[in-house]
């Protein structure tokens, strides 16, 4: 190889034909985008005809969004006017059960934890290992914490609602800090429950009731002080003869 | 692909209007992403990929920018540009994409053409670390100028220059040595 030069020239190809084919249907099937405010900082949100595709709560400005999303979908985007229905109220409700989303290209698993975690209402907390429970994979609790990690529309989706099974706040696809803002904005005492965790308490029950609940359930947070009791795992609140709450399912009821 | 020709026209059409004139930007130009992406990664589905995504992110951008602005545009070294951010993305996995494995250095390899070209394109790939494998592939197999390269690179046209130096000496090293060297190709 004496004419190194020569012979690089020689290395030009042909993009594959279908190249433009490939990219003209991306095109096509652009999804429409719009910015709106959110908890923390403005939001990116994706949408087609399917429901809500994407959701960018990095704030790193459209260009940024724009190019995560044909990354990872493959599709363009372009910028519409208004935001798809539904969207703002669900925001300032934090609950988006009545959305749709495109879902596409998870698994079966992934939209199931993803629906799960749609349940948990605005200022409560659950853990990876009550997702992995409720939707009937006890063991998968790892693997809930992936899927959540892989949402593609977190926030509206509130995987933040989701924290570690010991109590603690956890990670975020987005950073610890985030997850705890997003929190803290949703009414969640961040502080107070990992006191909590780290003493040990894993449920709050009434002594009225027998009732005992995770501790950010809505009917955990009206108990009062007077008739609160603690426990530290599901068997010592059975042990005392105290039920399972209906709302929050802190643990599977058992059948007496 | 001089001015004048089809390229010399094309900002204008995309500025007037992008949709019709996007499926001429890729047929006129998509050769050239794609043979960059190629000759960097040395995995033809990589660089397909490569491709692609930097198609896309052009529609993006050019559906962003005002009229005047998409005029100015020297698309071949703004594709090329693209298409070496979302090389690098790709290479380094972005942290953004968790999904997205980053491409191992044992997929680096390419197979096919004769068999010097064979050699020849996967030596760049194995032998030259990034810096210069990117400039030696604008300058040898595309044929830039410098100042084409050094804008997309975003360096000094004499660093440019001698990085792309550098790389041919070593690329005639390795191949006089027979076995090229797999160096630096991680990073």
């Amino acid at each position: 190889m004496n004419d190194i030069e020569t012979a690089l020239g020689d290395l030009r190809e042909k993009a594959p034909p279908r190249l433009t084919d490939r990219v003209m249907r991306a095109v096509e099937a652009a999804d429409d985008y719009v910015e709106i405010p959110g908890p923390r900082g403005p939001l990116y949100i994706a949408f087609n005809e399917t429901g809500i595709s994407c959701v960018d709560a990095a704030g790193e400005g459209p260009e940024a969004f724009e190019e995560y999303f044909v990354g990872r979908f493959g599709r363009v985007l372009r910028a519409a006017s208004a935001p798809p229905r539904g969207l703002a109220h669900a925001l300032e409700t934090g609950d988006g059960r009545k959305l749709r989303y495109d879902l596409r290209g998870l698994t079966e698993f992934e939209v199931a934890v993803l629906r799960k975690a749609l349940e948990i209402p605005k200022g409560e907390v659950r853990s990876y290992g009550w997702i992995a429970r409720e939707i009937g994979r006890p063991k998968a609790v790892r693997a809930v914490g992936s899927a959540l990690g892989h949402n593609p529309v977190p926030v509206v989706i509130p995987c933040h609602r989701v924290v570690r099974s010991d109590g603690m706040i956890g990670n975020y696809a987005l950073g610890a800090p985030m997850k705890r803002e997003l929190l803290d904005t949703e009414g969640v005492d961040v502080e107070g429950i990992e006191q909590l965790a780290a003493s040990g308490v894993r449920y709050v029950g009434s002594d009225t009731t027998h009732v005992f609940c995770v501790p950010t359930c809505h009917d955990a947070r009206r108990v009062t002080e007077r008739h609160r009791v603690t426990f530290r795992n599901e068997r010592d609140a059975a042990a005392h003869g105290y039920r399972p709450c209906k709302h929050c399912r802190p643990a599977e009821e058992r059948s007496a | 692909m001089s001015e004048g020709t089809l390229e010399g026209t094309l900002p204008e059409r995309l500025a007037d209007d992008l949709h019709a004139a996007f499926g001429p930007l890729v047929a006129e130009l998509g050769d050239d992403v794609f043979t960059a992406a190629l000759r960097w990664s040395g995995n033809r589905t990589a660089a397909e990929d490569i491709a692609q995504e930097t198609f896309l992110r052009a529609y993006s951008a050019i559906g962003r920018y005002d009229a005047a602005r998409v005029r100015e545009l020297h698309l071949r070294a703004w594709l090329l540009t693209i298409a070496l951010n979302v090389f690098r993305n790709e290479v380094r996995g972005a942290s953004r994409r968790p999904a997205t494995q980053p491409l191992a250095a044992e997929e680096l390899v390419v197979a096919d053409g004769g068999r010097g070209a064979d050699d020849l394109a996967s030596t760049i790939v194995l032998a030259l670390p990034e810096q210069q494998r990117v400039p030696v592939v604008l300058r040898h197999v595309l044929g830039l100028s410098y100042a084409e390269i050094a804008e997309i690179l975003d360096r000094p046209e004499g660093t440019v220059k001698a990085q792309a130096a550098r790389g041919i000496r070593r690329l005639r090293d390795s191949l006089t040595d027979e076995q090229p060297q797999p160096a630096e190709v991680r990073r």
